[in-house]
């Protein structure tokens, strides 16, 4: 128990979700290694978002358990925001709230601290993502698709919590941003030493940012490793997702 | 290991030495606060600043901040300011750290509230200039689509008008009945009420007949139809724009007016005068009833007051309305469900202003048509 606590930010095991009587998520098990970015790839309503959003708790479970720094998860948890912080995929950013009192929101729900330092921190974070403090007072209706990302990311980092968890954080962007917000990703993994699962499409940020990536088929992980391993695997969902034309053209490109 | 973050203040000879222990993070912020304020009266007195980072066990950007704006505190005035010890695994955030916060835009000056108060009176009155060219637009395209519609017949969305039929007419029956049968029943029971003390209780028919049948029936079901209908409009129209449903319409070359909001706007015109007969009734029941229980007056009695007390041209008067408030209620909610923009927020407050607007206005109709038909004698 206590080297899995070391070792593992996310321990996922023997997992059942389903809706009615389709099942979803069929006895999956996965481990996250702390201090790693895990990318997940799946088929489209495969299940992937399903598992991220049952290991944050939006989901009930019917079979499993699911353990985050070594604590079991169960319904709501208390704290949860010190613990992960969240990029949805559309951003989810509170459309009433500036910029800044988006970023301020997790710090004034759980933390007592004066103002003036709130408003540092909050540029702080906005700087660290990439933006500018002028951004700060607009609405999140005048942000751009990456701009709106961004400050979701800062949001999520608000708290600095040990793990990230990243819904398509790169769809919807330009090669140019996209490829940005992957430096970006990398960047602040290092810097603040985080945990990141990441849910993706994105074979180029499969390929730059994720240390292992996990392929989801059929309700169950596939295959787990690095990339170089998940290229050379013999599943045959697996094989069709790396070495379609698409795939294929991309990687050749790469090359 | 500590578990609560410690500044220790040493004086090494000109300068001071700072050396912060445990857990320098966001969880013990109200404690990190506490000592960086303690030891500014310090920074701000000695010569230079050394920060021995060594004794850090837990560090994060909040942390970090509060150090480096200490640092900063002492380099802004002059005195030299350096972190030594930094662990390996710090330095990454202290170098993010020191980047941040350096261009801090100059506030922006509070405005006056004076001339705050000016300038939103001054929008409203814009804004109320816009909104009637808005409606006078709305109802030129509306009418455009009507003669589009009468040259080709054809091109009438059927189905959908059928729908919307269904929906704000047919779905509102038990609402409307329930409402006015209410309405109805209370005002017969206070006309007796009051009446019965100088013996004019008969004239409580004559009272509820012509209040329900010129006013209030059509008054309340327009009321209703615009907080029940014309919200969902709004809403329907503005989800729509947020989805760029209307643009894919307009690109397709259809005419998001003919399409979406014709067969709306023409379903209220058709229901509402159905719903005003049918909630006129239902209070001419109501009070029929309350007259038996409660006045006492058989219903032979009632039905023979009614047909003395009131002619074709009380119905008339009531159901001309009808589609004109219909009208004013379709428009009012299409053009601001038009009106959404990209935010949640903008959605919910333009639903607000719709309903808001076409009760008032459907009040504001009713009073000009009571003027109208006074002086025409009817």
């Amino acid at each position: 128990m206590g080297e899995s606590q070391e070792q593992f930010a996310i321990r996922v095991r023997d997992l059942v979700v389903g809706f009615g009587r389709q099942t979803v998520l069929d006895h999956l098990s996965l481990d996250v290694r702390r201090g790693e970015i895990l990318g997940l790839v799946g088929a489209s309503g495969g299940g992937k978002s399903v598992l991220m959003r049952t290991i944050i708790g939006l989901i009930p479970r019917q079979g499993g358990t699911i353990e985050v720094t070594g604590r079991p998860i169960g319904g709501r948890t208390e704290g949860a925001a010190t613990t992960w912080g969240i990029l949805f995929q559309q951003g989810a950013l509170f459309s009433s709230l500036t910029v800044r009192q988006n970023i301020q929101f997790p710090l004034r729900e759980n933390l007592v601290l004066s103002q003036e330092l709130m408003d540092e921190i909050a540029i702080a974070k906005l700087e660290m993502v990439g933006l500018r403090a002028q951004d700060a007072d607009k609405y999140p209706a005048e942000l751009s698709g990456g701009m709106t990302k961004r400050v979701a990311l800062a949001r999520a980092l608000a708290l600095d919590p040990p793990i990230l968890f990243l819904d398509e954080p790169t769809s919807g962007l330009d090669p140019i941003a996209a490829g940005d917000f992957d430096a970006l990703i990398g960047t602040l993994q290092k810097t603040l030493g985080l945990t990141v699962f990441m849910v993706t499409h994105d074979l180029a940020s499969l390929t730059t940012v994720c240390d292992r990536v996990a392929a989801l088929a059929d309700g169950k992980i596939v295959a787990i490793g690095p990339m170089r391993e998940l290229l050379q695997s013999e599943h045959p969902w697996v094989r069709a997702y790396f070495h379609g034309k698409r795939s294929q053209m991309l990687q050749h490109e790469m090359r | 290991m500590n578990s609560e973050p410690l500044l220790l203040t040493t004086p090494s000879g000109e300068g001071l030495k700072l050396r912060p222990e445990g857990p320098w993070v966001a969880a013990n912020v109200s404690m990190l606060e506490t000592l960086s304020r303690s030891v500014g009266a310090d920074v701000d007195q000695s010569r230079a600043v050394t920060l021995d980072m060594s004794g850090v066990s837990a560090l994060d950007t909040l942390g970090a901040w509060v150090l480096e704006k200490l640092s900063r505190r002492a380099s802004s005035a002059g005195r030299p300011a350096e972190f030594v010890g930094v662990a390996d695994h710090f330095t990454g955030l202290m170098d993010e750290v020191r980047q941040v916060n350096r261009h801090t835009p100059p506030p922006t000056p509070a405005p006056n509230p004076i001339l705050l108060r000016l300038n939103d009176l001054g929008k409203s009155t814009v804004g109320a200039r816009e909104d009637i060219t808005i409606f006078l637009q709305m109802l030129g395209a509306l009418s455009m689509a009507v003669i589009g519609v009468l040259r080709r017949p054809r091109s009438l969305r059927l189905t959908s008008l059928i729908y919307q039929l269904y929906r704000i007419g047919w779905q509102a029956i038990p609402i409307v009945v329930l409402i006015t049968f209410l309405i109805g029943a209370i005002i017969a029971q206070q006309g007796f009420f009051h009446f019965r003390r100088f013996g004019a209780e008969s004239y409580t028919v004559d009272m509820v007949g012509i209040l329900v049948l010129r006013e209030l029936g059509v008054l309340i079901v327009a009321i209703m139809v615009a907080g029940r209908s014309g919200s969902a409009y709004t809403a329907e129209l503005g989800s729509m724009k947020m989805r760029e449903e209307i643009d894919a319409l307009s690109t397709m070359g259809l005419d998001p007016v003919h399409v979406l909001i014709l067969p709306r706007v023409a379903a209220l015109v058709i229901a509402l005068p159905i719903l005003a007969f049918i909630g006129s009734i239902a209070a001419l029941y109501g009070g029929g009833l309350v007259a038996q229980f409660y006045g006492g007056m058989a219903p032979a009695i009632y039905i023979a007051r009614l047909h003395e007390a009131i002619s074709v041209t009380h119905f008339e008067v009531g159901i001309l309305k009808a589609p004109f408030m219909a009208l004013v209620i379709g428009i009012v909610a299409c053009s601001e469900g038009l009106r959404v923009k990209g935010s949640a927020e903008s959605l919910g407050r333009q639903t607000t202003t719709s309903v808001v607007k076409s009760i008032f206005l459907v009040i504001v109709l009713d009073g000009l048509f009571a003027i109208f038909f006074a002086s025409i004698g009817m």
